[in-house]
């Protein structure tokens, strides 16, 4: 029975899908057919102009006009129209507000941290002979899942009373080091979120070094011998050669984190779902749309999320695009 | 090399052991719990195994054999593959012909088009949500594989399809003119001429996406989150964190399961995945 059921939830979809696009194309079939004839392209553009349409263009207008109306978990029948209410609480309400400066407390450690590491290790990595080695263990987290290393990192943290064995690997050191077990996850609200961002920054190192290391191994050799002929120490011409020439590559790098973890969800939703102050704005933009079924502050989250990536994915885009941006 | 340069290198090499304990030491600690017994895992740290690791008696495959079944991750693995797999050639599918179509064929507003399809990376995928889980509720693709695998495929798709068009505009011109002299369709030329021609730019952008979509937790949490026979493993353990926090000998290993797959493509294509998620860092 349970079986039973189980599957028939799991093909209910499928046996629809052949069933509406059957329905779809017979009405469409000979008009498909002439215009494919006289105009190709239609062909080959139009699925994805179709689904780009169905999936980004549509919801994006209609989660702003979302925004603007009130509570309930429909997009359009039984809804009131609520002006700014939603907007109000966007920027206004403390556990709002709490998640902007989490989010911001993200932004800023881990693009520095990832960025700046990256860069560190692309340029240490080259002098040694273990190179190869250590980049491939400090780049492999860049496959795993963030649920994978959050359940890493949770086990790091593991806390169990003074007096227990530890099995956490952060609490045995600290009481090795004579020091007090700790609750790390409950230490708000600096310990525990830069706790959290420790897990993206494991994560994340590794691609910046490897695109960091590509530029540094790109600096011609004779820039870094004639700086050293002149006189220059190890760190005069990191600091007046080296790092110049990396500029434009770290800030690209840099955009990117940054709109990596504008979005950031994952960690927060494994590790503590925004209890002990961990709030950030995907995450409380996810409750109030499947928790607490409110559409309305929901969208108007989701609008601010995207305000706020604008910036950041104007330069990357039209970097993308060759339009200009630092390469 | 003379002792004084020795001995000023010797902090370099302290700050990279440093740096490769943090990189190595969670992971390692994950695998050894992993394979231990819960009595055990509570009563002494994993590092006390270090020294008497030969002794494999003190290890069990029992924690596996327990999350794959009675925690479901078998079925969450095959959920994962039904979803990444399709997803990924679709999408992959989709764009390359999407692809062609602006680098190659004439029509109006095609410059347009191109750019507008391009720019939507810009829009996060929460922006989408609301609207997207309304309509699938009501053509009934919500909890379904179809309906993931289509938000996977557009969600991914601004940014495939950008790949693949740089790739494909840089084929000789006169490929194309000949195949054209040959008499040859559109279609055949995509089929016969671009898709062959394509094979590398093809398995970055694939390897990248199937990647991502295997990873991905917040897609799945939308549209699959409350279907478990559809829910990929990214949400299986998600679950089991909330459901049994305190579990370790089941969480490692169901850990352990989701990274399997990634790492072992990671480290057998190393290349195209470098390619892959250096383009690929931009998504929306």
């Amino acid at each position: 029975m349970a079986r039973a059921s189980r599957v028939s939830v799991v093909f209910r979809g499928l046996w629809r899908v052949p069933q509406v696009l059957w329905s779809c194309t017979r009405r469409t079939t000979s008009f498909v057919m002439r215009r494919t004839q006289e105009r190709p392209w239609l062909f080959f553009v139009g699925p994805a102009l179709l689904i780009l349409g169905f999936f980004l263009v549509y919801p994006s207008v209609a989660t702003v006009w979302r925004s603007f109306y009130g509570r309930g978990a429909t997009l359009f029948g039984d809804i009131r129209y609520v002006g700014l209410d939603n907007w109000r609480y966007v920027f206004t309400h403390p556990t709002m507000t709490g998640a902007l400066r989490n989010n911001a407390l993200w932004v800023g450690v881990f693009t520095m941290t990832t960025v700046g590491l990256g860069t560190a290790l692309a340029v240490l990595l080259d002098r040694v002979r273990y190179e190869r080695i250590l980049k491939s263990v400090i780049f492999v987290p860049a496959a795993i899942s963030y649920v994978g290393a959050s359940v890493i990192w949770r086990f790091m943290y593991a806390y169990r009373p003074a007096g227990m064995p530890q099995i956490g690997v952060l609490n045995a050191l600290v009481v090795a080091l004579g020091g007090e077990p700790q609750g790390w996850l409950l230490l708000r609200p600096w310990v525990n979120n830069l706790l959290l961002i420790v897990v993206a920054i494991w994560i994340w190192t590794g691609f910046c070094m490897v695109i960091m290391s590509a530029a540094y191994k790109n600096i011609p050799k004779q820039l870094l011998e004639a700086s050293r002929i002149d006189g220059a120490n190890e760190w005069q011409t990191f600091r007046k050669v080296i790092l110049p020439l990396l500029w434009p590559t770290a800030t690209v790098v840099g955009v990117t984190m940054v709109v990596q973890v504008l979005k950031t969800f994952d960690v927060v939703y494994v590790m503590t779902n925004g209890a002990f102050e961990t709030e950030v704005v995907a995450n409380r933009m996810y409750k109030e749309m499947f928790n607490f079924r409110n559409y309305g502050r929901a969208s108007a989250i989701a609008v601010a999320l995207f305000l706020f990536l604008v910036p950041f994915m104007v330069v990357n885009v039209r970097r993308f695009t060759g339009q200009g941006g630092a390469r | 090399m003379n002792p004084t340069k020795l001995l000023g290198r010797f902090p370099i090499h302290v700050f990279l052991l440093v740096i490769a304990f943090v990189w190595v030491v969670p992971t390692l600690g994950l695998l050894i719990t992993s394979f231990r017994t819960p009595g055990e895992i509570v009563t002494s740290g994993w590092w006390t195994t270090i020294p008497r690791l030969y002794d494999v008696s003190q290890f069990t495959l029992q924690n596996y054999h327990s999350v794959l079944t009675r925690e479901g991750l078998g079925l969450a693995f095959r959920n994962s593959l039904f979803i990444s797999v399709p997803s990924t050639l679709i999408s992959v599918i989709v764009a390359s012909l999407a692809a062609y179509g602006f680098a190659w064929l004439k029509f109006r507003g095609r410059k347009a088009l191109f750019l507008l399809v391009v720019a939507l990376m810009v829009v996060p995928m929460h922006v989408t949500f609301i609207p997207v889980i309304t309509a699938f509720r009501r053509i009934g693709l919500g909890g379904t594989y179809p309906g993931i695998w289509l938000a996977h495929t557009a969600y991914g798709l601004p940014l495939t399809t950008f790949l693949m068009h740089s790739f494909i505009s840089g084929i000789p011109k006169e490929l194309f003119d000949s195949a054209a002299i040959d008499g040859s369709s559109p279609l055949s030329t995509f089929w016969r001429i671009v898709m062959p021609i394509s094979v590398p730019a093809l398995a970055s952008v694939f390897i990248f996406q199937f990647l991502w979509i295997w990873n991905d937790l917040l897609v799945a949490l939308v549209f699959v989150g409350a279907t478990p026979d559809v829910a990929p493993l990214t949400v299986a353990v998600a679950n089991l964190v909330t459901n049994r926090g305190q579990n370790w000998e089941l969480l490692t290993a169901a850990a352990f399961i989701t990274m399997v797959l990634p790492v072992f493509v990671f480290f057998s294509l190393q290349r195209y995945f470098v390619r892959g998620i250096l383009a690929g860092s931009v998504k929306g």
